[in-house]
């Protein structure tokens, strides 16, 4: 198996089969921002073309459907596939918005001990043949709905805030990933206004101590709530600085953006009088 | 005569479950209450950074379990609250099944013995570790923020809680004035009647709570921030007082201009 | 049209969107439905309704309001007139009935009521008052 995968020029995959990337997002911690960050890069990637399916791996504490809006079209979902209750066509949701997304939720009345890693593993193989990519939204912690979560995927984005628990958890999780999978980094709700006054770690003092390769840096925005209460990935909104972030990250990801990522800057004392709040 | 257990817990990580047990613990042991805190996140502990006792741990709670250090050996006292306030840390290197339900009740049970108040803070989720924590409690704060994903959590939290008999109360954290005020954020009463959850506390988002995680030092002791007195207050009704809710809806003028949240 | 503009000068706040969303997804949590089946309940109760009376489809409102401890869901059906089948049992039926032209048109409620707690499922049903 590992020969297999570590061949630098993979052989051409059997009748038309692809093997797409597979992607955890993790963190360690709980509300740094993975589900947000899960939605909106699935939307950026899925928007240039690609195949994207996203999987909530949070059993029991689902929230995927919530962010991406699309709570009253779940059917069925990851426990009915895996215990063969449901054909995966008819569990994956799609998105009218963008056409080549799908998501596949959580069950949110079971627990993730109901989840055989084994299965779980299996779906997600399944999956990497059908889509370009396979995101999956890992629950926060490192008990066994972590473990799930990570056992399919051979890359890591890691979502950390600039706090220092974060950090800490983030640490322990790139530890705990170990050296099969590739790890890269989101700094999420960076607030450039404290960093400057010293209030805030900057993504400098992040990496520091976490020494990743910097996939992307999301600066705070109050737009973020709202686009959760509507529904709407801020992803989808051509106008905003932090749709635009997540659609450069999307572009990393792909290779298509291999520019150095940007640091949010303090906005302007004008800006910040006008165009501040939402 | 044996303390109030209480577990802090949310569902949903992140949204402030480590800050709310700091800061009430000290908020209590600043009324002369003694108090331990006990860090349930057995692998990804933060109450001790949280309280900056990082450096002074010696033992954990799966050490007291497994019997290779007495219970008071493994409590650390924080020196600025006299004797009053000491913290049970959790270990980091090891993981949540290597203690059990009735296992960390027991160790909650001899602290009752030894303070008036043991507040567990819980991991995030709802896995082994939320069910460790919620062993040892005879009550139960749920924090929230006002965010759909939280609040979802919450209610599932709610309904293991009330399936296991605990009675709870709520702490709305992060609010922002502005937001609610554009509507852009639920309101408090928003959340309290999707809920149906009796409230006890209402904490506005506030920088303060970032740059004192950092120092590792409670909020509850920087007299100079607004937190210090809600915290206060949330104690003193934890405690039996009715003390009315901080009005957060009056923006000065100034506060609007520099588009700060008002307290 | 005037809705549409309505919408674009004056958006609905997010905390509405966001207040009613969780309404629901709890609901079906809670319940232990998928959303869609909430959906098709809403739909079928419709149809039931319009078994019997002409209902005007493009006003129903089927909500679901949090009271105090339960889920309560709160149907407000207007009825434009009364089906020719809906009179069969009567003895001499008039001839056709003259079309009921009322702007206001009266209004079915059905109110029921869900444990907000699975452990605690009992249902109730609420007799709801007449509106009109």
């Amino acid at each position: 198996m590992h020969e297999l995968r570590e061949d630098p020029v993979p052989a051409a995959p059997p009748e038309g089969q692809r093997r797409g990337r597979c992607i955890v997002v993790t963190s360690g911690k709980g509300g740094v921002g993975k589900t947000t960050t899960t939605a909106n890069v699935g939307v950026a990637l899925a928007s240039t073309g690609a195949r994207v399916v996203l999987v909530d791996a949070d059993v029991g504490l689902r929230n995927l459907d919530i962010v991406l809006g699309l709570e009253a079209r779940v059917r069925h979902h990851v426990l009915d596939v895996l215990e063969g209750n449901a054909e995966l066509d008819d569990a994956l949701v799609s998105d009218k918005r963008v056409p080549t997304l799908k998501l596949l939720a959580a069950s949110q009345t079971r627990e993730k001990d109901d989840v055989d890693t084994a299965a779980f593993k299996g779906l997600i193989d399944k999956l990497r043949e059908r889509f370009d990519y396979v995101l999956i939204d890992c629950p926060a912690g490192i008990e066994m709905g972590f473990q799930n979560a990570i056992v399919g995927a051979d890359e890591a984005i890691i979502v950390c805030t600039p706090e220092v628990s974060a950090v800490r958890d983030a640490d322990r999780v790139v530890g705990l990933l170990g050296e099969r999978v590739t790890v890269k980094l989101i700094v999420n709700r960076l607030r450039p206004a404290l960093v400057k006054r010293g209030k805030m770690l900057s993504v400098d003092d992040v990496n520091a101590i976490l020494r990743l390769p910097l996939l992307g840096v999301v600066a705070e925005e109050p737009g973020v709530i709202v686009s959760t209460n509507k529904g709407e990935p801020i992803a989808l909104d051509a106008a905003s600085p932090t749709g635009e972030a997540y659609r450069k990250i999307a572009g990393r990801i792909v290779g298509t953006d291999t520019s150095t990522p940007e640091i949010p800057r303090e906005a302007s004392f004008f800006g910040k009088l006008f165009g501040g709040q939402r | 005569m044996s303390a109030r257990r209480i577990v802090v817990t949310s569902g949903k990580g992140g949204v402030g479950k480590t800050t709310t047990t700091a800061n009430l613990g000290a908020a209590l042991a600043l009324r002369g209450k003694r108090v331990v805190l006990v860090d349930a996140d057995i692998g990804l502990r933060n109450l001790d950074l949280v309280l900056g006792l990082e450096k002074r741990i010696v033992f954990d709670i799966v050490e007291v379990v497994e019997g290779r250090c007495q219970l008071r050996q493994a409590l650390i006292k924080d020196k600025r609250f006299g004797e009053s306030l000491s913290i049970l840390p959790a270990a980091q290197t090891r993981d949540k099944t290597a203690v059990t339900e009735n296992q960390f009740a027991k160790v909650i049970d001899d602290l009752a013995e030894m303070c008036d108040y043991a507040i567990i803070d819980c991991p995030a989720g709802i896995e082994h570790g939320f069910r460790n924590a919620v062993a040892g409690a005879r009550e139960a704060i749920v924090v929230t923020t006002p965010e759909v994903s939280a609040i979802r959590d919450a209610d599932r939290v709610i309904g293991k809680l009330n399936e296991r008999g605990l009675p709870m109360r709520l702490i709305i954290n992060r609010i922002r004035p502005d937001m609610v005020r554009s509507g852009d954020m639920l309101s408090v009463d928003d959340v309290c009647e999707i809920l149906s959850a009796e409230l006890l506390g209402i904490v506005p988002d506030d920088e303060d709570v970032i740059d004192t995680t950092n120092r590792g030092e409670p909020i509850a002791l920087k007299t100079d921030s607004r937190l210090a007195g809600i915290y206060e207050k949330i104690a003193r009704r934890l405690e039996g007082d009715i003390v009315p809710f901080t009005d957060l809806s009056a923006p000065t003028f100034l506060s609007r201009l520099l588009g700060r949240k008002a307290g | 049209m005037i809705e549409f503009l309505k919408r674009l000068f004056n958006p609905e706040p997010s905390s509405v969107t966001a207040r009613e969303r969780l309404r629901l997804v709890l609901l079906s949590d809670h319940l232990a439905l998928a959303p869609d089946v909430v959906e098709s309940l809403k739909s079928d109760l419709i149809a039931v309704i319009s078994k019997y009376v002409d209902v005007d489809a493009d006003h129903c409102d089927v909500t679901f309001e949090q009271q105090e401890s339960v889920v309560a869901m709160l149907a407000n059906i207007p009825i434009l007139g009364m089906k020719p089948t809906a009179r069969a049992p009567r003895p001499a039926p008039p001839p056709e009935p003259p079309p009921i032209a009322d702007p206001s048109p009266a209004s079915a409620s059905v109110s029921v009521s869900k444990s907000r707690r699975r452990r605690r499922r009992k249902a109730s049903v609420n007799a709801a008052p007449a509106p009109g």
